[in-house]
């Protein structure tokens, strides 16, 4: 893992204008969308700051916890879970209202203090981490209302002087898109510019850790994938990012790893490919029922899911449920070829990462 | 020291930017002691066996009343609103010291009370005509300087009781206008009846009023310019503030519950409706 700052190697991303903006990039190292990697330009330095490239070279989690507990009087927010992030990945932690996120992510900030077990952030136990740990961390609160009477440059340069090591003020605006709002008013922000403005924040003093809270609520499609843009950005850059989120889509765009939390405890984690059996689930083989055909009369289908029965037809379109598509496919275009049939609006799908985390957290959700 | 002073400058740039700040704390003492001074020119009141003329007692008052707008108002309102809109939580999230962001507060309010202080003292001189000694106007500085900073303090424990954004104006409005009423700030309190005036003179703003006037006016004290008796009062409130504000104090919103942990932090704040 090589530490590298912002300051030495990025250059303005995502958020800015379609002519900076980075879509349909090559694949990084983990796979998904690279940002400005694709430039050329990037050319990632060990930073002079000692203590940051020590842990990077240690190999350690940027974030370990075991056995993570935390009561409130009788009620039980957390109940033992484990956890890890590797440096440089992002990890997106999802679960529904009330399933203990909030408290988790507090912890691993340092603003709350647990119960019980053993919490690590970048190598140090938050709840008694001082100013130096903190300049390493960079927290994107869910809900947190600008600066009133500040601008938005005046803004990003006092919370700069927090830090021993900040970006540039009008980098960091670049980054974020904010430099055409640099002298404007914070409280003239638009809920979109002022969530860039949180980003904003959270990057100034050029964190390795970043909690991303919920980062693109309120954000319209278009400006979410800018933001993802610039996280993907940062992750390339080697920062480990928490995200929680309750979009999906996002989760799967973003996420080298996701882990559900449901009811204080791990309900899954792995991969936005695996997790929850998702690579392995069944697949659905879909179409519109051909006229004069009931569902009654298809072909029962090599690896059709005995637990879902017969095919159904409701309005007229069929869902097959198979646990192997290519001989299936096989054999209900084979037996439509014989017959001289279409099969409309053919397709094959497998469970969306929605799917997957309904299923793992029903019952509790609140 | 020098991120203090990087955190007062942009706390002093918001407090200037702030029409309440500018409407409220600064304006109101300088109108009021034009209005109370014009009504009382030619009065003067009975005080401690001697008397004292009617534009020095609302000098003396209005320069307290601009400490307390200082700092139970504008300190109160600010903070009040910086937690529930989680400013306080974001700056606790950065490796910001709390001592510099204490010292933003207690500077924005030094400078709030005394620039306004120099306004009101010059206004008695030139519209009014007291006269000040060096010494008298250095010992007003003095009692401006002490007594704001021990009224932040004072201010920092009223934050904790307020629980909204929407509730932080009225109360705070109800506290200063109440304890200032009884502190003779409005109304001479030689009109008092002696309870009501004892009763105000274990408060901080009666003691730190009559501090003032005898900084102005040494024989209302004894002939004793520097009133130590009443800046002690004074300072154990801010003492006395100080220390319930650090047992109490939150860094988050109410609403979410989220007690940043610290000297204040209260587990048994936190309930189960919070997660």
């Amino acid at each position: 893992m090589v530490y590298t700052s912002i300051n030495e190697s990025i250059r303005p991303i995502g958020y800015v204008t379609s002519q900076q903006s980075l879509t349909g990039s090559q694949q990084s190292h983990t796979g998904k969308a690279s940002s400005h990697m694709q430039s050329g330009k990037v050319r990632p330095r060990t930073r002079s700051d000692p203590a940051r490239p020590a842990f990077a070279a240690s190999g350690e989690p940027a974030i370990r916890v075991r056995g993570l507990r935390m009561s409130y009087g009788t009620y039980e927010a957390v109940c033992g879970i484990d956890l890890d992030a590797a440096q440089g990945e992002i990890l997106a932690f999802l679960g529904p209202n009330g399933a203990g996120k909030t408290t988790t992510t507090e912890i691993l900030e340092g603003f709350r203090k647990r119960t019980a077990g053993d919490v690590r952030v970048l190598g140090e136990d938050p709840a008694g981490a001082g100013p130096g740990w903190r300049s390493r961390i960079g927290v994107v609160l869910q809900a947190c209302a600008p600066e009133r009477l500040l601008t938005v440059r005046e803004c990003l340069a006092m919370y700069a002087g927090y830090y021993p090591r900040p970006l540039p003020v009008s980098q960091v605006l670049s980054l974020t898109g904010l430099a055409e709002k640099a002298s404007s008013m914070c409280e003239q922000l638009s809920g979109g510019q002022q969530r860039r403005l949180d980003v904003a924040l959270a990057l100034i003093g050029d964190p390795e850790l970043i909690f991303l809270d919920e980062p693109t609520t309120g954000f319209d499609p278009s400006a979410r994938r800018q933001a993802w843009q610039v996280i993907s950005g940062l992750r390339d850059l080697g920062k480990t990012i928490f995200l929680t989120t309750h979009y999906m889509d996002e989760a799967e765009a973003l996420a080298d790893r996701i882990m559900v939390l449901c009811a204080g405890r791990i309900a899954a984690s792995g991969t936005p490919q695996s997790i929850g059996g998702r690579s392995a689930g069944t697949t659905t083989i879909s179409f519109t029922l051909p006229d004069g055909l009931t569902a009654g009369q298809l072909p029962a289908l090599p690896g059709q899911d005995p637990d879902h029965g017969r095919p159904t037809a409701a309005r007229g379109r069929v869902e097959i449920p198979v646990s192997d598509p290519v001989p299936a496919l096989h054999a209900l275009t084979g037996w439509a070829l014989e017959r001289r049939l279409t099969l409309p609006d053919l397709a094959v799908s497998r469970p969306s990462l929605e799917d997957i985390y309904l299923r793992l957290t029903a019952g509790g959700a609140t | 020291m020098s991120l203090i002073a990087h955190q007062a400058k942009y706390d002093l740039l918001m407090y200037f930017r702030d029409p309440r700040a500018r409407g409220f704390t600064m304006a109101l003492p300088v109108l009021l002691l034009l209005l109370f001074g014009y009504i009382f020119r030619r009065e003067s009141f009975s005080y401690a066996g001697t008397t004292v003329s009617g534009v020095t007692y609302y000098l003396s008052r209005m320069i307290v009343l601009d400490v307390v707008g200082s700092t139970l108002s504008n300190l109160v309102v600010n903070v009040v609103n910086k937690r529930e809109t989680g400013a306080l939580k974001r700056r606790r999230a950065s490796p910001v010291r709390t001592s510099a962001l204490i010292g933003g507060d207690v500077i924005t309010s030094e400078v709030s009370a005394l620039s306004i202080t120099i306004v009101l003292v010059l206004i008695g001189w030139l519209v009014f005509g007291v006269h000040l000694s060096g010494a008298g106007a250095g010992l007003v500085l003095l009692t401006v300087i002490v007594g704001t900073a021990c009224l932040c303090g004072v201010g920092y424990a009223v934050s904790t009781l307020v629980k909204s954004q929407e509730s932080a104006g009225p109360l705070v409005m109800l506290i200063m206008f109440v304890l200032s009423a009884i502190s003779g700030l409005y109304i001479p309190d030689t009109l008092f009846p002696a309870w009501l005036r004892d009763g105000a003179q274990v408060l901080p703003i009666r003691p730190l009023a009559t501090a003032m006037q005898a900084a102005l006016d040494p024989a209302t004290n004894g002939g004793r310019q520097f009133a130590w008796q009443d800046l002690l009062i004074v300072l154990a409130w801010g003492a006395a503030g100080a220390w319930f504000a650090v047992r109490r104090f939150s860094w988050s919103p109410s609403k979410s519950l989220g007690a940043v942990p610290g000297r204040g932090y209260c587990p048994g704040r936190v309930t189960a409706r919070d997660e």
